[in-house]
């Protein structure tokens, strides 16, 4: 068995977002005068051997070890297990 | 006095900084691959600019995980100066050598041009060479040198005189203007400006020589009773 891991990284809530505001400007001229805030982020995928540690302390470890940068960044995660192919 | 300049797979100003140690202040330098697990011989670390490890994941991530880093973190420890620039400076950042992180320029390019800096702190070993408030014309070359940090931190930088550069005109988004800062004991900077880039009038300005001058000065200076 695998484990297939989604992560999700977020700039935190007070970091500014500059790629986000050219997009909420680009997206409001557009025509999408709704838009109020966009903010971008990045979405990383994982394959895991199944192992004797617990995946999810795995996981916390990898992110806080080269994945995210918890000055500015919040993380979130879904795990799956897979057949291994 | 005897420096290194580390080097890593990417890193791209290393020979300009090496030149500066070796031609304009005649002191002993060495490369020191990322691979090295020893600095024990170096009496300073210079860390320079370029995409290190090809800016995977984020400017300095990857490289911060080369042995050569465990080093620098014993070296710091230990008091020895570490200087990064640049790229060196978001490594140094991404070790928890100094406080914050940088964000992508606040208008999103890449932006390679002359700054006007002003020195906001020169008693450090890396600018007492310098008056202080003078300004220097030192240029920048980044896309990702809007320094961030929290408000908490922020406070400690000015409080124990932490920030060193400011941009007279802010480039890049900066908080406060931030150019370079310093670690609380003075040891470690980091700066985003390419000194090395300004040590000759050929090169438009020799305001970036004072920083390594300094260094040189202080190192003698403070080994002057041992010898």
């Amino acid at each position: 068995m695998m484990y297939k891991v989604k992560v999700f990284v977020t700039l935190k809530e007070s970091v500014i977002d500059p790629q986000g505001s050219a997009a909420t400007k680009a997206l409001q001229k557009l025509e999408f005068p709704e838009v109020q805030e966009v903010r971008v982020g990045k979405y990383i995928e994982l394959k895991l051997e199944k192992s004797e540690q617990n995946i999810d302390e795995t996981v916390h470890n990898i992110c806080k070890g080269l994945l995210v940068n918890k000055e500015v960044e919040d993380y979130r995660f879904e795990i799956e297990e897979v057949v291994a192919q | 006095m005897k420096f290194a300049v580390v080097v890593f797979p990417g890193t791209s100003c290393e020979v300009d900084t090496y030149d500066v140690i070796k031609n304009n202040l005649n002191e002993e330098v060495e490369y020191v691959s990322h691979l090295s697990e020893n600095l024990d011989a170096y009496d300073a670390i210079l860390i320079p600019g370029g995409a290190s490890c090809g800016d995977a994941v984020r400017p300095g991530a990857i490289a911060n995980m080369q042995p050569v880093m465990k080093a620098v973190q014993k070296a710091a420890e230990s008091g020895k100066l570490v200087f990064g620039i640049g790229n060196g400076f978001q490594i140094l950042l991404e070790a928890g050598l100094l406080p914050g992180a940088m964000l992508k320029n606040i208008n999103l390019k890449f932006i390679c041009k002359p700054t006007q800096l002003k020195v906001e702190n020169n008693d450090t070993a890396y600018t007492s060479a310098y008056e202080k408030g003078e300004q220097l014309n030192i240029p920048i070359a980044h896309g990702k040198g809007n320094y961030y940090c929290d408000e908490a931190t922020l406070a400690e930088l000015k409080e124990n005189n932490q920030i060193i550069f400011t941009y007279t005109s802010n480039p890049n988004g900066s908080v406060e203007n931030i150019a370079g800062i310093t670690n609380k004991q003075g040891n470690i900077l980091g700066m985003m400006p390419h000194p090395e880039r300004a040590v000759d009038s050929l090169f438009g300005s020799e305001d970036g020589l004072k920083i390594f001058q300094s260094i040189v000065r202080n190192w003698r200076e403070s080994h002057a009773t041992n010898a």
